[in-house]
């Protein structure tokens, strides 16, 4: 028998369900199954972190046409829904449009939303130059606390000096 | 040599027996995730865009930078290797099975260097998979080969980076480095002391996880395992790879220490566990894949422990993937029955170690 959906390969999941007196019987492949989920306890032999993530982001709200809070990215086209059901993200837009509730779900993940990794040399842009500035403004505070008053003087220098290449960089 | 008799060749580099801790760490894997700017992650894309980010990285390997940073290397679609190659490629650990599942075979590829070293998954979840794979404990080595080849290929690739967020991936736990570290560990102490259990509840405190290679479940057929990093985000690339770093050489003096100890009391029941061993892998007439992994992890015992001094560990490394399915259908020169693999399983075996001393 072929599947039903794809009318490709075998089919070899056989499901009958019951709602409401009402008999229905489906007759696909395992893949086509695996993505209409039908009874996906017997299909997933390991658990699919996919799955898991979209767990983690807790029961689906019952939000739907409120302004201004996005369901479907409008870069790429994927919905929540999509994202709830593979786990992935449709393209690098989504993680702007879809940031109210990835936030929490990135802190459930990594502990943390805000990377301190690796900064690419010509696509970071200024990035890595902000992280410098960051870290000088933070050593000048400490200098000043505790009255290292020449070194103070020193990153003071280098702040500036900074601050103005990054003016003259940027457009 | 081009990429396909490269493939057929069993060895690859990280089985090379002779490296740093290679008595409990087989390999050290470095990967980083990357995506490219303006193209939709693989599983929104077109066939069209998906040929486009191959032909970029390809113009991207070529580029003068790259091969002074990690060699010459090359590209293949995935369409033009047999089925039998590309799971010949999974045993050998260049690509992830995940890359093998899909309908749309036209629009995934894979860079490797000659020695096998540097790889690149293309079109898999993310656009770019890089992976270094070296012998033994060397974490640092391979991240810095990693981050070679990940400069040198952003010279010309723009990829999806958010200062705050870091490198932009499909699923959100690779997201901010992108980057997954893990070390393969041969425990046969552990296991055979119950300390294992310990090891596997202690590992996930630690944001690291384990998994049993080659098995089902948690299971680990050969008693070899598999720890990796799970957080991305929030940590630098140098933070992943020594915390790692610091767990597997924990993981190390304890299988140490539990192999001594079986050595010094348990000695005669060990030799015997190990010479059996040998002796059904050199004369066994039929052999199942568990059970070759099981063998070939009491024989290493015995030769990490200096007692059986016959097979070197490099052998042992390269017979767990000889000894796999794909491989064996490769030298049959045809899709075998699983009864006639053992078959060919135990010959295969038997023809490595039959010129070695006992």
């Amino acid at each position: 028998m072929l599947c039903e959906k794809c009318q490709e390969r075998n089919a070899t999941v056989h499901y009958t369900e019951i709602v409401n007196g009402q008999k229905r019987e489906m007759h696909l492949c395992e893949e086509c199954a695996r993505e209409e989920q039908v009874g996906s306890f017997s299909f997933s032999p390991q658990l699919n972190l996919h799955h898991f993530l979209a767990g983690l982001m807790g029961p689906e709200t019952g939000r739907t046409f409120i302004p201004g809070n996005q369901l479907q990215c409008r870069a790429c086209g994927l919905t929540e829904r999509e994202f709830r059901r593979t786990g992935l993200l449709g393209c690098a837009e989504c993680y702007e449009q879809f940031s109210s509730w990835l936030k929490p779900l990135l802190r459930r993940i990594h502990g943390t939303v805000r990377h301190t990794g690796k900064i690419p040399e010509r696509t970071g842009g200024q990035s890595k130059q902000r992280r410098e500035l960051q870290r000088l403004k933070q050593e000048l505070q400490a200098a000043v606390s505790q009255e290292r008053f020449e070194e103070a003087a020193k990153l003071r220098d280098r702040i500036r000096e900074l601050e103005k290449q990054m003016e003259q960089g940027g457009e | 040599m081009g990429l396909r008799e490269n493939i057929t060749n069993p060895f690859s580099k990280w089985m090379d027996g002779n490296a740093p801790e290679a008595d409990v760490v087989i390999s050290s894997r470095v990967r980083l995730a990357r995506n490219l700017a303006s193209f939709p992650f693989p599983h929104q894309l077109s066939k069209e865009k998906a040929n486009e980010i191959i032909h970029a990285l390809q113009l991207a390997i070529n580029n003068k930078k790259t091969r002074a940073a990690v060699g010459p290397m090359e590209l293949a679609r995935l369409a033009e290797l047999t089925p039998v190659e590309r799971q010949i490629l999974v045993e050998k650990h260049l690509i992830s099975p995940d890359l093998l599942k899909t309908r749309e075979e036209e629009t995934r590829a894979l860079v490797v260097s000659g020695d096998e070293i540097v790889s690149i998954m293309v079109n898999e979840e993310d656009h770019l998979r890089l992976q270094c794979l070296l012998p033994g404990l060397q974490l640092e080595e391979a991240a810095r080969i990693c981050a070679l080849l990940d400069d040198a290929l952003e010279q010309t690739l723009d990829y999806a980076f958010s200062e705050k967020l870091g490198y932009l991936t499909a699923c959100p736990t690779n997201v901010g480095t992108g980057m997954r570290v893990s070390v393969m560990v041969h425990l046969p102490g552990l296991v055979i002391n119950g300390g294992i259990k310990e090891l596997l509840a202690f590992i996930p405190k630690v944001g690291l996880t384990v998994r049993g290679l080659y098995g089902e479940g948690t299971e680990a057929a050969g008693n070899l395992f598999q720890i990796s990093n799970q957080v991305t985000l929030g940590r630098s690339e140098e933070e992943i790879v020594s915390g790692l770093g610091t767990v597997t050489e924990q993981v190390i003096a304890r299988e140490r220490q539990a192999r001594q100890q079986l050595y010094r009391y348990r000695r005669d029941a060990l030799e015997d566990r190990v010479w059996r061993a040998y002796g059904t892998l050199r004369y066994a007439r039929l052999l199942t894949g568990d059970e070759t992994m099981k063998l070939l992890s009491d024989v290493r015992l015995g030769v990490n422990l200096g007692f059986l001094k016959g097979p070197t560990p490099r052998l042992l490394n390269e017979l767990i993937v000889l000894t796999r399915p794909a491989y064996i259908t490769k030298m049959a020169g045809k899709d075998v029955p699983p009864a006639y693999r053992d078959s060919l399983r135990a010959k295969l075996v038997r023809e490595k170690l039959k010129d070695l001393p006992e």
